[in-house]
């Protein structure tokens, strides 16, 4: 795709076919993964609500665990995921947790 | 329908209001700054009085004042607001998002001196530290001038060619707060000369785009060319808009003009308010058979290309600059950019500085005379060129 120049370029950079954010996949910046234990997940929807990029997904998946029935789980979107780890700070049962993405040397 | 063509009694401010209310803005950001504060009183005054209908909004900084006039010219609405000195030096980050973002806000700069020590009193520091903003600069001299340049402003920023804030200035008090008789145009033919056309990209949540966007070394570029390119396309544009205006109202505005210039043995080039005492002192120096030319520096962004062609012809000219550029080769921004432009152009005129009416220090007419005799002098070989400026007035 050509990318465009000061001849073809919208003035002042305004982008006419949103979202064009979508193809930033920011996720290559992560240097900590969060990882949901889906077993301790009360599903609260604290990390849901806290996450500053809409990583985090509420998904249409039933899970039963401990006797206890939810209709949906929570699922981190790892294409757009900083890995800032506010989500696993904020999360009141600890269920998330921060796993490196590489091993340390 | 009744004309409202009407010469009115009116203060440089008033003046600008009455272009304002003319032009039918819809959106007006006030912060109150001495000595522009009675154009947003009178401006809030027509709104209450329902005379114009706009939005009038009271922000709590000139910074905020010049973020909702972005926001609203986003939107696509008309916008206006006003400033001075201290007032400018805070929306200065805010400049840059304006014309970055290409939107076409007009604001009336009343000319005032920088703090410290603080001033309220004319003089051109303001103005000129916001040149590099990426703003048009139109400069008044008079009030008449005040009102049909905010006029053109509009319809300069908003051509599709150009798309770019517009800054008119006018000087505080010899201006905004000094009476002369302004010919107010008829509403109707302003309104017809100024249409409200609609713009191509405008935040709407039907038909969504999205503004301020990040630009990363793969994008940046480009945009500020373009800015580049729009700076020097309004010069065509201003020219164009000038003939039709003109043609409407018998009125019209050189982005550079010389007086006297025909005979004369050397150019003052001069901006702004004094312009009046200069020509009077011209005029008053040719009865000694000093003849020297004044040129109206009417258009700052972009610096007019008629200005080399003037100058050129001439051993010495010199400039009249009510500012100073701290630390620079002449201490002058005028002389900076006259220089600059004179020498691109190969030409080896060489331009004397004379810096004067610093913090609304008094121009008498006695110093414009000694101005334009120390400056013919020069031009004659009777008196030696010097690079350095000549604090004009100042004691040591």
């Amino acid at each position: 795709m050509s990318k465009g120049g000061v001849r073809d370029l919208v003035p002042g950079a305004i982008i006419t076919n949103p979202p064009t954010s979508l193809r930033n996949k920011t996720g290559s910046w992560r240097v900590m993964r969060p990882v949901i234990d889906q077993n301790n997940c009360i599903r609260c929807r604290i990390c849901w609500v806290y996450c500053p990029d809409g990583a985090i997904l509420e998904i249409d998946q039933p899970y039963e665990v401990k006797g206890r029935k939810y209709n949906i789980s929570y699922i981190v979107n790892y294409d757009y995921c900083k890995g800032c780890g506010i989500c696993a700070a904020e999360c009141p049962v600890k269920a998330i947790k921060m796993v490196p993405e590489v091993e340390r040397i | 329908m009744k004309s409202s063509r009407k010469v009115e009694p009116l203060s440089g401010n008033y003046a600008v209001a009455y272009a304002v209310k003319s032009i039918d803005v819809d959106v007006i950001s006030a912060y109150p700054i001495t000595p522009q504060t009675t154009i947003v009183e009178k401006l809030a005054e027509f709104v209450a009085n329902g005379e114009l209908d706009a939005e009038y909004l009271h922000v709590e900084s000139e910074h905020s004042a010049m973020s909702a006039a972005i926001g609203a010219a986003a939107s696509g609405a008309r916008v206006f607001t006003a400033t001075s000195s201290q007032g400018l030096a805070l929306m200065y980050e805010t400049l840059f998002i304006a014309s970055g973002m290409r939107l076409p806000i007009v604001m009336a700069l009343v000319a005032r001196a920088l703090s410290a020590p603080i001033n309220i009193w004319n003089d051109h520091s303001d103005l000129m530290a916001s040149q590099d903003t990426g703003w048009v600069q139109l400069v008044s001299t008079n009030n008449q001038e005040a009102y049909d340049l905010t006029i053109m402003a509009y319809k300069l920023s908003e051509h599709s060619e150009v798309s770019l804030p517009t800054m008119v200035a006018l000087d505080g008090y010899i201006q905004s707060h000094t009476i002369e008789p302004v010919q107010l145009e008829d509403e109707e033919l302003v309104r017809k000369f100024v249409p409200k056309r609609k713009k191509e990209y405008v935040l709407d949540p039907e038909k969504p785009i999205s503004m301020g966007n990040l630009g990363d070394p793969d994008w940046y570029y480009e945009f500020k060319v373009q800015q580049v390119e729009a700076m020097e396309r309004a010069k065509r544009v201003f020219r164009e808009i000038n003939s039709e205006f003109k043609s409407l109202f018998n009125r019209s505005y050189e982005p550079f003009e010389v007086v006297y210039g025909d005979d004369a043995d050397t150019i003052l080039v001069v901006m702004g308010a004094h312009t009046g005492t200069f020509i009077k002192a011209t005029k008053t120096a040719r009865s000694e058979g000093i003849k020297v030319g004044i040129g109206i520096l009417r258009m700052l962004r972009p610096f007019p290309d008629e200005v080399v062609k003037h100058l050129s012809q001439y051993d010495y000219v010199g400039v009249a600059d009510k500012s100073i550029y701290f630390g620079s080769p002449s201490s002058s921004f005028l002389t900076s950019d006259i220089t600059t432009a004179l020498h691109l152009e190969g030409s080896n005129t060489r331009v004397a500085t004379y810096i004067y009416g610093i913090g609304g220090r008094v121009l008498r007419l006695e110093d414009a005379l000694f101005i334009i005799k120390n400056l013919w002098r020069i031009s004659k070989r009777l008196e030696e060129y010097s690079k350095k400026p000549v604090f004009v007035g100042v004691r040591y």
